[in-house]
């Protein structure tokens, strides 16, 4: 086949170049059901009582956040990372010694618009370093190394007074209070987690398309080649970390404004886990499935206890559903809950195709 | 290294690519020994050896793929022998694969454009690149020097073998290449293809040297102005393509041998 017949794909004439670039950049704009999606989480608080609107929803979105950062490592980046928790927690400690609390001989007193930057940074740094020591591993190594971080994190939590107060943790964390409004009653705190979650979302899904996240993606395909085109995989690897840390320490600031508390139990080994759970479940191909998978746990976590009882069994067996769900979904998905929902729909579009005959793609 | 020595390497800062007693051991086995290449700037060179000779394992050493055991690597007179790959493709040093290195997820202009940005600035840019992006022009550009714009928004996975070849030049010709090392170019391309491969071979602009290793005589030495021969890791023969074609003992060895 010559290489000149390929010319003769031509793109379709009637969308300007613009007008492409602008939906190729941001897909989910002409996708309807997204729109219908957003409406839905604005006018949440109308439909939703306090108990689902911070309990499930502002939980979930929370979730959503951490695991996205992972997402963004994972999907992107090829590193699956076990500590993006650990930096959430630690975000979450930061906000708590640095701020206001009921532990007055730990905590600093500081503003809350100056603890909050303070701890956003530390837990970026955090991350970055342990990201620094994560690279220069691959694969199993990668996940031991951050796995570590985040279990050393822990029993350092538990063991130290000084700054984290030990086990008992740190309590009755201030929230912030500004323009007279008090951020922590449930409709505000919801509206603050859309608000950051939305955020993060739409920056990684602009990241992803910027020359840092094509080059991210170009590090997890082919560092070799890479590093023949020009670019530091290493540090790419780091960098992708450093964002990465950051992400998740939004979510750890909004957790410790959610719970009011932290304690070494919101660190915990197990929760670490939890978050890739989360983002496999959901799938870590694209910054949607994280809430999604963050959805399905929480949902799981506050319902299974429910439904178990009901059918005679153990409530605390909520775990044990949330873990066949994980072996079904990596067993016929490899890309979670949107892999198999995208397989649905090319499998009903393939068959509309064929019933109908010339429907346009 | 003494005086003497240095100042006579710099002397020689002329060259493009200057190697000398390049050895690369792997375990006991020296795929490379000893190896000495001068190249001119805008010389364009045939390495040609059996397979094994350590042609590739060559490439490896000038890119850094691999550092060699002992010896030192010139480019353009600065010593690069240390330098990570990276550091020395941001200098002008360019190289394909034998087998293609691409970015199967990612779209062909996608592959490109990385290609572009990794030797220039803002490798680490947040932001996306708008539509008067100069980067995203001479994406465009080389896009269709390597005749694929028609699939340019394809991922890369969908593309004919052909296709991948002719993506793999256009990632090695991004930026200001001053000197390419092809692995192989025509590896696996039918006739129509070769023709097209050694039309954009010779439209090169003239200051960009080549060293090219490839297996058909008739593609290396028609886009070629000196041969070196290597076997078993050695410097066998230089010369011109109609000398090193004649050599008897070449011909023994490697076009005589029943290699294709």
């Amino acid at each position: 086949m010559s290489l000149l017949q390929s010319t003769q794909f031509r793109p379709d004439p009637s969308t300007s170049t613009t007008r492409r670039a602008l939906l190729r950049a941001w897909p989910e704009f002409q996708n309807p059901a997204a729109w219908l999606v957003a409406l839905i989480l604005v006018i949440m608080p109308l439909i939703a009582n306090g108990f689902f609107l911070i309990e499930i929803f502002a939980t979930t979105l929370i979730l959503g956040v951490i695991a996205l950062s992972l997402m963004f490592l994972a999907g992107y980046g090829g590193m699956v990372s076990l500590m993006q928790l650990t930096i959430a927690g630690f975000a979450g400690y930061m906000v708590a010694v640095f701020g206001v609390s009921g532990n007055a001989n730990i905590s600093l007193g500081w503003p809350w618009w100056l603890a909050t930057p303070m701890a956003l940074a530390l837990a970026t740094l955090f991350g970055t370093l342990g990201g620094a020591l994560a690279v220069r591993t691959e694969g199993i190594y990668t996940i031991m190394i951050t796995l570590a971080i985040g279990a050393a994190f822990y029993y350092f939590t538990n063991q130290n007074w000084a700054i984290f107060n030990g086990h008992t943790g740190i309590n009755t964390v201030a929230t912030p209070h500004f323009w007279g409004v008090d951020w922590r009653t449930d409709i505000a705190f919801y509206y603050v987690t859309l608000g950051v979650a939305a955020i993060c979302y739409f920056a990684v899904q602009y990241v992803s398309r910027a020359p840092f996240g094509l080059a991210l993606q170009g590090v997890r395909d082919n560092p070799r080649r890479m590093a023949a085109l020009g670019f530091n995989p290493n540090a790419h690897r780091i960098a992708a970390y450093a964002f990465a840390a950051f992400i998740a320490a939004l979510g750890g600031v909004l957790q410790v404004w959610n719970y009011r508390q932290i304690s070494p139990g919101s660190v915990s080994v197990g929760a670490c886990i939890d978050v890739l759970i989360i983002a496999v479940v959901g799938g870590i191909t694209r910054p949607i499935g994280p809430f999604i998978g963050a959805l399905i746990f929480v949902l799981l976590r506050t319902f299974a206890l429910d439904v178990l009882i009901k059918l005679g069994l153990d409530g605390n067996r909520f775990r044990l559903l949330i873990g066949l769900g994980f072996l079904a979904i990596v067993f016929w998905s490899s890309d979670g809950v949107i892999g198999l929902w995208e397989r649905w729909r090319r499998r009903n579009a393939s068959s509309t195709q064929r019933s109908g005959g010339g429907r346009h793609g | 290294m003494d005086s003497v020595a240095h100042r006579l390497s710099a002397v020689g800062a002329s060259a493009a690519l200057e190697l000398r007693g390049v050895t690369r051991l792997f375990g006991a086995l020296a795929a490379l020994t000893d190896v000495t290449i001068t190249v001119r700037p805008g010389e364009r060179r045939a390495v040609l050896g059996s397979n094994g000779a350590g042609k590739t394992t060559l490439f490896n050493c000038i890119t850094g793929d691999f550092p060699p055991s002992s010896g030192t690597i010139r480019f353009f007179g600065e010593d690069i022998t240390q330098f990570p790959p990276y550091e020395r493709i941001r200098r002008g040093l360019r190289r394909t694969y034998q087998i293609s290195a691409l970015f199967p997820g990612l779209t062909v202009q996608d592959n490109v454009y990385l290609a572009c940005r990794g030797v220039s600035r803002g490798r680490f840019s947040f932001l996306r690149p708008g539509q008067n992006d100069a980067l995203m022009h001479a994406t465009e550009t080389l896009v269709q020097a390597v005749h694929l714009a028609g699939v340019k928004d394809r991922r890369v996975a969908e593309l004919a073998h052909g296709q991948q070849r002719q993506l793999e030049i256009a990632l090695a010709l991004a930026g200001a290449p001053r000197f390419i090392l092809f692995d192989e170019p025509a590896a696996g391309l039918s006739p129509t293809e070769r023709r097209e491969l050694i039309e954009i071979l010779t439209s090169l602009p003239a200051h960009i040297g080549y060293i090219i290793i490839e297996h058909d005589m008739d593609v290396a030495l028609r886009v070629v102005e000196s041969v070196t021969m290597m076997h078993n890791g050695r410097i066998f023969k230089e010369g011109l393509p109609r000398e090193i074609e004649s050599d008897p003992e070449v011909q023994e060895l490697y076009l005589g041998g029943g290699h294709e």
